[in-house]
């Protein structure tokens, strides 16, 4: 990280609305310099939206843009100081890759009468100027390997080699903050997954604040310092990958992140506990006797046990290390995915009867508007 | 190639017999103006029909058409008022085209109509009033009278709304973070993007303005002000009522540079058409 000042981003109450659909409703985003944070949530939740707004390339019903303590609500994108990078790369067609890279520079750097052919030579100072612009986007090109690739244009260029024309091009200015809406989504698998580390690098070197958009919870927390997670509109939460996934504030969190979707059962909370149909859980909670909750269980926190919740087998996925067993529960009627280990689950076949054993202390509880309710496991029956 | 594309040229022959039938029916009367241009006035109106002439009389019938009246002149106006229309045409259609496919605004769909119903206007209708103005203005007989009149080009309007429509729209906004203004995207990022149908608007452009002689006639007395389309009749009027084959040599030299023009534009003419007629 860099720790130059200017470089955070604030984000406050911002409103938007197309004719009577409500799009964002009063988000707030919070940046500390220098950080990574993915914007994710699932597609028409509002987060590309939320990034044209703060680009500058939409207006906000409501709400204010800060970045470095300066309020840029009322800016237009280009003094705002921030660089983006667009899904589908917006590379210009008819300009080689050299020139799209110095197109920044040179509309930034260059007076109106220097950007005419012939006449600029007569401007004062011109070559020294033209020759620092080309000295930095070969820089540039040689940070991300397009050296040799200067004199094409990108429709002689393959998806991946567009996009680190794409990055260079947002690179070259050294703007304050980073835009990425959803770079990798038309790459294939593989190149994915090597674009998203040179992401991850190319961000540590340059320490500039990045806000990545993207619908993939697995880029969101592979690369970020804190994921934002959103839906409809809201900000759910935002915190470290970890403690989103661990501790999540929301049901549609809960959700959302994890591959597989995180298990849920109908539950009730009686005066003696939670219960789970006529099953009484180890679990404790402050609600009131008779409410409805919905338990949420990772399927890493399912293990094959002895006794436990007693499903039938419905479907094994094999997956080379572990393998994915989709159980039904019989009563009440529910759909289990445990996580095991393949040495665990070698024997196993499909019909087969089970017990699962529940790791209580990672179960989650929320209530019947999908609120986190704190609960924690009873002592007392974890041991029995 | 695609399964079925593959034919013998016996498969083809009925529909290339039938396209060749409709070409040489289309092209006949320039072959017929290219082979008069050749000949004495005696051998156009024999009764026998031959393509070739028995005397060729090419130099005489030219040179009487070059001489006679400024044919030259003829053609350099010509040239200035279809590049002059041209330029303004572009200047105007362009930003409004952009404003029309890529920017929102209030309004943007009433005044979309209102182009196109302009559309539907003959531009014969306000001819009348326009001389009127001209008239009172003084211009009448000179370059701004044939100019101004077709600066702003609806059609132009039109097609360039559609070509631009189809063109991302992060695009637009990639120039915008990387500080271009409005104007410089629609002259850096938009126009480079979009020579099929600049080069589809500019052909009906240039063809259009080139062989007009309806406003030509009403607002140009004298020779040093007419195009083509004019000079022909002035020639046919005054110096060679009778003489088809200067006529018809005249009539080549004008419609020549059009032919040229169309066979160099021709790829992108058509492309210009698809893109606009099928997107948005």
């Amino acid at each position: 990280m860099s720790g130059e000042a200017g470089r955070a981003i604030l984000i406050e109450g911002i409103e938007k609305a197309f004719g009577k659909t409500r799009i964002l409703k009063g988000v707030c985003l919070n940046l500390r310099e220098g950080e990574f944070l993915s914007l994710v949530g699932p597609s028409g939740c509002g987060k590309t939206t939320l990034l044209r707004i703060i680009a500058g390339l939409e207006s906000a019903d409501a709400g204010s843009v800060r970045i470095g303590g300066k309020d840029v609500t009322r800016l237009r994108a280009a003094d705002r100081d921030i660089a983006m990078v667009f899904q589908n790369y917006a590379l210009y067609p008819h300009l080689s890759v050299a020139q799209n890279l110095a197109v920044p520079l040179v509309m930034r750097r260059l007076s109106s009468l220097e950007r005419v052919p012939l006449l600029r030579h007569l401007v004062p100072g011109h070559a020294q100027r033209r020759s620092a612009i080309n000295a930095q986007v070969q820089q540039a090109a040689e940070m991300l390997r397009l050296g040799h690739l200067l004199h094409r244009r990108p429709a002689e260029l393959s998806g991946g080699q567009r996009q680190r024309v794409a990055l260079g091009r947002a690179l070259v200015r050294q703007p304050s903050a980073f835009l990425m809406d959803e770079p990798l989504s038309n790459l294939d698998a593989e190149l994915r997954a090597g674009t998203r580390r040179e992401i991850v690098e190319l961000h540590r070197r340059a320490g500039v604040t990045t806000i990545y958009v993207t619908h993939d919870q697995v880029e969101a927390m592979t690369m970020s310092d804190r994921v934002a997670v959103m839906m409809e509109g809201e900000l759910l939460q935002l915190g470290t990958p970890r403690e989103v996934y661990e501790n999540p504030a929301d049901l549609r969190v809960a959700g959302f992140l994890g591959s597989p979707r995180i298990n849920t059962l109908p539950v009730c909370s009686a005066p003696d506990g939670i219960r789970l149909g006529a099953l009484h859980l180890p679990l404790q909670a402050e609600v009131a006797p008779g409410a409805e909750l919905t338990l949420g269980l990772r399927p890493e926190a399912l293990h094959l046990a002895a006794e436990g919740l007693a499903v039938q087998i419905e479907h094994l996925e094999f997956l080379g290390a572990e393998v994915l067993l989709h159980a039904r529960l019989a009563a009440p009627d529910a759909r289990l995915t445990a996580r095991l280990p393949i040495a665990v689950a070698a024997q196993l076949q499909r019909g087969d009867a089970v017990h699962l054993r529940a790791d209580w202390s990672a179960a989650l509880l929320f209530g019947a508007d999908g609120a986190r309710i704190a609960s924690s496991a009873s002592e007392l029956c974890l041991n029995a | 190639m695609r399964p079925g594309e593959e034919r013998s040229l016996l498969h083809d022959l009925p529909r290339l017999a039938l396209l060749g039938l409709g070409a040489c029916f289309i092209l006949l009367p320039y072959v017929w103006m290219f082979a008069a241009s050749l000949k004495p006035g005696s051998e156009i109106f024999r009764d026998s029909l031959t393509l070739w002439p028995e005397r060729f009389y090419a130099i005489e019938n030219y040179g009487k058409a070059l001489s006679e009246v400024p044919m030259l002149r003829f053609l350099f106006n010509g040239a200035l008022v279809c590049a002059l229309i041209l330029v303004f045409q572009m200047l105007f259609a362009v930003p409004a085209a952009y404003a029309l496919a890529k920017l929102r605004w209030r309004g943007r769909e009433f005044l979309f109509g209102l182009i196109m119903l302009g559309l539907l206007i003959p531009y014969h209708v306000p001819a009348l009033p326009l001389y009127v103005v001209f008239a009172r203005a003084g211009l009448l007989d000179s370059f701004a009278a044939l100019v101004l009149p077709f600066t702003i080009s609806v059609f132009g309007i039109f097609l360039f709304r559609q070509a631009f429509k189809s063109l991302p729209d992060e695009l637009i906004h990639a120039a915008r973070m990387d500080g271009m203004s409005e104007l410089s995207i629609v002259w850096r990022v938009i126009m480079p993007n979009a020579w099929p149908a600049a080069t589809a608007f500019a052909t009906f452009s240039i063809v259009a303005h080139w062989n007009d002689l309806f406003w030509p006639l009403i607002v140009v007395q004298s020779h040093a002000m007419a195009t083509p389309a004019l000079g022909v009749l002035f020639f046919r009027a005054e110096e060679a009522g009778n003489d088809v084959g200067a006529l018809m040599a005249a009539a080549v030299m004008v419609t020549a540079p059009m032919i040229i023009l169309f066979l160099l534009a021709q790829r992108r003419f058509i492309q210009g058409i698809a893109t606009a007629g099928l997107k948005g």
